[in-house]
C-alpha cells in the first residue's frame, strides 16, 4: 500500500511520452559505470561469439563495418530512474551476427572490455531487438558511452546494454552478470519495474 | 534523517530509493546515497537541491519531521567499503559525490578501523564544503585535503583548478601500495579522476566509480 506523500503533486510526463513506472524523463545523456572507462582502439577491437560447444565466431572492426548497419531510434530506460526518448543509433543487428551460428543455447552472457558482464535470454537478442551499436546521434560512439561499440537492447534496463562490448557467450544455463550478482534483477524489464532481485 | 523500522544494516557507500506518491496515485523515485554509518534504524541522507527538480525541493521544503516516505534499500554492492578491508583507501569526491565517501569515513570511525584513509575532496569554493566541521575535526589515520576549483581560502597552498595527477600523487597512495580507490562525483570529474589514476598505474579493478549529476533530481 503506497504511502501518500502529503503535499506532493509531482510532474506528469509530457503528452505522448510513455514512461515505465518509476521513471522520469531526461534530455541529457547521463553516464554510469562501475569503474574507469576502457579506451579501446578500432585496431584492437574484436568481437567474439562463443557457443555452448566452444565454437568461436570473431569479427574485427573492419569486418563489423562491412556488415549491413541499421539505424534504430529507441527509448532508453536506466534502472537509476532516468529515461531518454528517441535516441538515434547505428549498429549491426544481432540477427545478422547470429545468422550463421549453430546453437542450442537459451541464455547469453555478454562480456565487455574492462571485465563487465551482463546476462539475458538469447531470445531477447533476436528478432530486431538488439544491436552492436557503433554510432550515436550521427557520431562515433564516445568511450564514456561505450565506444568503440556497445550492445544496445533497449527493451531492457540499460545496464543490459553492455558498454565496450567484446563478446557474447551462448550458454545452456543462465549465469548472472556483474550487477545481477549484486542484487539487481536477472531480467530487468522496465515495464514490469524489475529493478532488483525479487521484483 | 529517517527512522526506518527494520532497516538492515547498510554497507558504507550504498544508496536508497525514495518514492513519492501523489494523492492520485502518480509516483516517482530517486536514488540518494546514505551519508551515515550503520546505526540501528536510523538512516541519514544528504540531498542536493536541484533547483527545478521534482523530488529534492519536496524533500527539503515541503516534507516535515514526522512525515512518512517510502524508502527502499540498501541498494548497490559494488561501490562499498567493508570494515574488514585492511588495505589503504583513497577517496576522491567531487561536489555532492562526497556523500557515500562520508559514509565510509564515518563507518571506519564507528568501528575504530585502522585502514589508512586519504580523502581528496573537490569543491568549487569553501561554502560548498559539506560536513566541514566534522572533516576539519578529523580523526587518526584520515588525511583530508580540499581541492578548490574556483575560489580557495586565502592561505590555501594549492592553486585553484580541477583535479590533476599531481594532486593524486601528493594526496593519494602510490599504486604499489595497492590501495582501493573510490571516486564519486559528476561524470566529467569521475572520468578525469579515473583516467588519471589508471595512468598513474592503479589497477582498473581497484578503482570503483559512482557517477551522478543533477539530472532531473
Amino acid at each position: 500500500m503506497a504511502i501518500i506523500s502529503r503535499g506532493f503533486h509531482g510532474r506528469r510526463p509530457a503528452p505522448g511520452r510513455n514512461l515505465p513506472p518509476g521513471q522520469y524523463e531526461v534530455h541529457d545523456f547521463p553516464v554510469l559505470s562501475a569503474g574507469p572507462t576502457p579506451h579501446v582502439t578500432h585496431d584492437e577491437w574484436e568481437f567474439t561469439l562463443t557457443t555452448e560447444t566452444s565454437a568461436r565466431h570473431t569479427w574485427d572492426w573492419a569486418e563489423l563495418m562491412a556488415l549491413p548497419a541499421e539505424t534504430p531510434t529507441v527509448d532508453l530506460h536506466c534502472v537509476t530512474k532516468w529515461s531518454k526518448f528517441g535516441t538515434h543509433w547505428e549498429g549491426v543487428s544481432l540477427d545478422t551476427l547470429l545468422a550463421d551460428v549453430e546453437t542450442a543455447a537459451d541464455f547469453a552472457l555478454v562480456h565487455s572490455y574492462g571485465g563487465y558482464t551482463t546476462n539475458l535470454p538469447l531470445a531477447d537478442l533476436l528478432d530486431g531487438q538488439a544491436w552492436i551499436a557503433h554510432r550515436y546521434d550521427g557520431e562515433e560512439l564516445a568511450p564514456e558511452h561505450g565506444g568503440p561499440a556497445r550492445l544496445l537492447v533497449p527493451h531492457l534496463y540499460l545496464w543490459k546494454s553492455a558498454k565496450w562490448v567484446r563478446g557474447i557467450e551462448l550458454l545452456l544455463d543462465d549465469e548472472p552478470g556483474f550487477w545481477e550478482g549484486l542484487g539487481y534483477h536477472s531480467y530487468g524489464d522496465p515495464w514490469r519495474e524489475q529493478r532488483y532481485q525479487g521484483d | 534523517m529517517f527512522d526506518v523500522p527494520g532497516w538492515p544494516a547498510h554497507l558504507a557507500g550504498q544508496h536508497v530509493d525514495v518514492r513519492l506518491t501523489a494523492e492520485d496515485g502518480y509516483s516517482t523515485q530517486r536514488s540518494y546515497s546514505v551519508a551515515s554509518a550503520p546505526d540501528g534504524d536510523r538512516v541519514e541522507l544528504t540531498i542536493q537541491r536541484v533547483a527545478d527538480g521534482e523530488v529534492s525541493p519536496y524533500l527539503m521544503d515541503v516534507m516535515e519531521p514526522g512525515d512518512r516516505v517510502e524508502l527502499r534499500g540498501p541498494i548497490g554492492g559494488w561501490f562499498v567499503w567493508r570494515p574488514e578491508q585492511a588495505e589503504p583507501v583513497l577517496l576522491v569526491g567531487g561536489g555532492s559525490g562526497i556523500v557515500p565517501l562520508m559514509s565510509m569515513v564515518r563507518t571506519r570511525g564507528a568501528v575504530g578501523g585502522h585502514a589508512p584513509f586519504r580523502l581528496l575532496y573537490s569543491v568549487r569554493e569553501p561554502d560548498d564544503r559539506l560536513y566541514a566541521p566534522e572533516l576539519l575535526r578529523g580523526e587518526p589515520g584520515l588525511d583530508t585535503e580540499y581541492l578548490y576549483t574556483r575560489a580557495a581560502p586565502p592561505e590555501h597552498p594549492r592553486p585553484v583548478g580541477r583535479l590533476t595527477a599531481e594532486d593524486l600523487v601528493r594526496g593519494g597512495w602510490p599504486a604499489d601500495r595497492r590501495p582501493m580507490c573510490y571516486v564519486c562525483g559528476p561524470t566529467g570529474f569521475v572520468e578525469n579522476a579515473a583516467t588519471l589514476l589508471t595512468a598513474l598505474g592503479h589497477d582498473p579493478d581497484r578503482i570503483r566509480t559512482e557517477r551522478f549529476g543533477p539530472s532531473g533530481g
